[in-house]
């Protein structure tokens, strides 16, 4: 673990007028990592190489696309059947869009279990809300831009939600359309901002990162760094075991491309946007249905709040509230390995959001408003109640001295 | 690994919330005859492509466009060149101004799309009792069920239809289409077509060559697409195979 060194002239000279090869070496090769970082500590660099997938396959599929309302579903068409390998660009980008909410889930649930949010580490998982945030968006304007039925009805739900906040509610909504109606200036200025946002997102991720080498990794024990030995350097270790994650990962991903590429997709939007016809049943993509379920789970007014502004309010503040999950939670021990009560209701908090999100993909009638009802209120009953009061009343398992300390054990009897 | 395993679970549990979002629409149950292209080795059959389009081009065409495929692209299906040209001349689009600015019609060309039966949808409206055929191009990836249905849609007219459930004027009943009331005539009947290859034209064997046609023409890249995936996941399955040797390789001495 030195630092840069080289024998090369013209790389020295760069070196010492732009360290960007120390800067590597630091970061890249030298930096210090958890010896005992398990597999979920794979999916950040997995979302990172989707990230340059979806910039890479966008930008090839902006050069033959024309976000006009007139020619978007077309030039889509054009690219599936008339340009070289087209259909393997969009399907990539349109796929690489789940796969990327697939992993960042995976992402979120590693941290909420491992308690990886928690102070040192406030900022960094500040960062990767916004990131979050961002992708949300991103993958909305997205899905508008092939401007089929599901594109046109979907961008008019979701930005009429605007609409649900009193006297600023219509002219924000107009606003937004550049309209009285979801129509050409909206494509345009959604298609602007679709290819805008991954680049932002690519900038926060350069912060995530930084946050990340400064406070160093989290780990399945959730004790910090204390000695070298706890230890190693990234390079090989991590490169060549995210290398592998990349390998299986590729495979998963692809067999969605080849073999189902519309799986995760909507049949409606291979029909045309069409303002006369409404679909008989709107639904968003899948990754925002439990955001999507709570929305929909309020279903009175009160006094002069309607039903859709708490829905409004609730979906919104159910992404907001993570910002202060640091602080939420009260617990001293960060791992759930040592907090068997959070441990039980770590699992629970996961089946809550599964069934938002099974509840928020079908229409919502009979049974299913009362099951949205109860697990919403168990999404923020976990946040407001669960994790204040667990930190107080659990009795955590020891600890061990260090991250080293529990291998160097089980080396000596073995 | 066994992390792995449970990651490719959560994965797989995301997929299904996924899944759920794509059952709507009503009806029964689709048939599901089996098609000779599904599964990770299939492959689009010619000779059913072939008389999947004879169907289209002597019964489905005379209401229905099928705008996004060229007719070029009929070599695809195994058209000749001389047929190709043939088909695509037997409807005419206007032609560019001439010299002295009048436009005339000329007769299609393998370049140009599909030329629609109505000049426009008013038209095509009109002609069919105020519900206009739908474009097909996209049809076996538009609706749920895909294929499924249209082969379905295809065989689901009812001649007496169940006594509560009346059928509007101008309507025909289908099992399988949403609300029942479909304002498309039944079409497959025993012997529609002579198949030039002679097979025998019963009412199954046209609804799947014209569902293998329509699914053609809603995803032309399929065969090459399957094809690559092939190639590419053996590749990555050897490639992950000396990853993985080449962790545990460097990882030999850490734990
Ligand atoms: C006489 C004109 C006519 C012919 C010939 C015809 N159709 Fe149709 N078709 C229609 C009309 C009209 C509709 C619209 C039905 C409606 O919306 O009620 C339609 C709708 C459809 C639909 C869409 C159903 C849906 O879910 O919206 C499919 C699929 C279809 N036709 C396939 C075919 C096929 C395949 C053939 C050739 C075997 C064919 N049609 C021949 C008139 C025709
Ligand atoms: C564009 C999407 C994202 C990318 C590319 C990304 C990238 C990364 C990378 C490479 C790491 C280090 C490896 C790892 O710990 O897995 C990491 C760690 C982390 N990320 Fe992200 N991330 C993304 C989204 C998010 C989101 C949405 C959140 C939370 C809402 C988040 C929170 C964190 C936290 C808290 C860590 C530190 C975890 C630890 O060390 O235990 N990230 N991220």
């Amino acid at each position: 673990m030195s630092g840069f060194q080289t024998n090369n002239k013209v790389v020295s000279w760069l070196d010492q007028r732009l360290p960007i090869f120390s800067m590597m070496q630091h970061s890249a090769i030298d930096y210090p990592t958890p010896r005992n970082l398990n597999y979920w500590w794979n999916f950040g660099s997995l979302a990172g190489f989707v990230l340059v997938i979806m910039i890479l396959t966008g930008v090839v599929l902006v050069m033959n696309y024309a976000s006009h309302t007139s020619m978007a579903f077309d030039s889509v068409e054009r690219i599936m059947r008339d340009v070289n390998y087209g259909w393997l660009i969009r399907y990539l980008h349109m796929n690489g869009a789940s796969m990327f909410f697939i992993l960042v889930y995976i992402h979120i649930f590693r941290n909420l279990y491992y308690g990886s949010y928690k102070s040192p580490r406030e900022v960094l998982w500040w960062i990767g809300i916004v990131i979050y945030l961002a992708m949300m968006a991103t993958g909305f304007l997205g899905y508008v831009l092939p401007w089929g039925q599901m594109s046109f009805w979907g961008a008019t739900v979701i930005t009429n939600l605007f609409s649900a906040f009193p006297i600023v509610g219509e002219p924000i909504v107009t606003w937004l359309w550049g309209g009285f109606s979801v129509d050409n200036p909206t494509l345009s200025r959604f298609f602007s901002l679709h290819y805008l946002l991954p680049f932002v997102i690519f900038g926060l991720v350069v912060l995530h990162v930084w946050a990340l080498h400064t406070v160093k990794s989290n780990n399945p024990l959730g004790v910090e760094i204390k000695t070298p030995a706890d230890a190693i350097p990234f390079h090989p270790y991590y490169t060549i075991k995210d290398l592998f994650g990349i390998g299986v990962f590729l495979m998963f991903y692809l067999a969605f491309v080849f073999w189902a590429p519309n799986f995760f997709g909507e049949p409606d939007n291979y029909i045309p946007a069409n303002p006369m016809v409404t679909p008989p049943h709107i639904v968003p993509e899948w990754y925002y249905l439990p955001f999507y379920a709570i929305l929909r789970a309020f279903t009175t007014d009160i006094w002069i709040i309607s039903a859709k502004l708490q829905g409004v309010v609730a979906m919104f503040g159910a992404i907001l509230i993570l910002f202060a999950l640091p602080w939420l939670d009260t617990s001293k021990v960060r791992s759930a390995r040592f907090r068997p009560l959070y441990r039980q209701f770590f699992w629970l908090f996961l089946i809550d959001c599964l069934i938002l999100g099974y509840v928020g993909g079908k229409p919502a009638e009979g049974i299913l408003i009362t099951v949205g009802q109860i697990a919403t209120a168990y999404y923020f009953f976990h946040f407001l109640v669960l994790m204040p009061v667990l930190g107080r009343i659990e009795k955590p398992k020891p600890l061990p001295a260090s991250i080293s300390a529990p291998v160097l054990k089980e080396k000596a009897h073995a | 690994m066994r992390k792995l395993v449970l990651s490719a679970i959560v994965a797989a549990g995301l997929t299904a919330v996924g899944g759920t979002a794509q059952a709507s629409g009503g009806g029964e149950p689709l048939m599901k005859p089996g098609f000779s292209w599904e599964g990770v080795f299939g492959r689009y059959d010619k000779g059913e492509l072939k008389r999947g389009f004879e169907v289209f081009h002597q019964v489905c065409s005379n209401c229905h466009g099928l705008r996004l495929v060229a007719y070029r692209n009929l070599a695809a299906v195994g058209l000749d060149q001389e047929e190709i040209k043939t088909v695509a001349a037997e409807r005419e689009l206007p032609d560019a101004p001439n010299d002295e600015g009048m436009v005339s019609p000329r007769p299609g060309r393998p370049s140009d799309k599909y030329i629609d039966p109505f000049p426009n949808e008013k038209a095509a409206a009109s002609a069919n009792g105020g519900a206009a055929p739908p474009d097909l191009s996209l049809m076996a990836k538009a609706r749920v069920g895909g294929p499924n249905y249209v082969y379905s849609l295809m065989l689901g007219f009812v001649e007496n239809p169940p006594a509560d459930h009346p059928i509007p004027e101008g309507k025909y009943f289908n099992t399988y289409f949403p609300g029942n009331a479909i304002s498309m005539p039944p079409q497959l009947m025993e012997d529609l077509v002579t198949y030039a290859d002679g097979t025998k034209a019963t009412p199954e064997q046209m609804a799947k060559d014209i569902t293998a046609f329509l699914n053609w023409a809603a995803e032309p890249e399929l065969d090459e697409r399957k094809s690559m995936g092939l190639k590419v996941m053996i590749f990555l399955l050897v490639f992950t195979a000396m990853l993985y040797a080449l962790k545990r390789q460097i990882w030999k001495n850490i734990h």
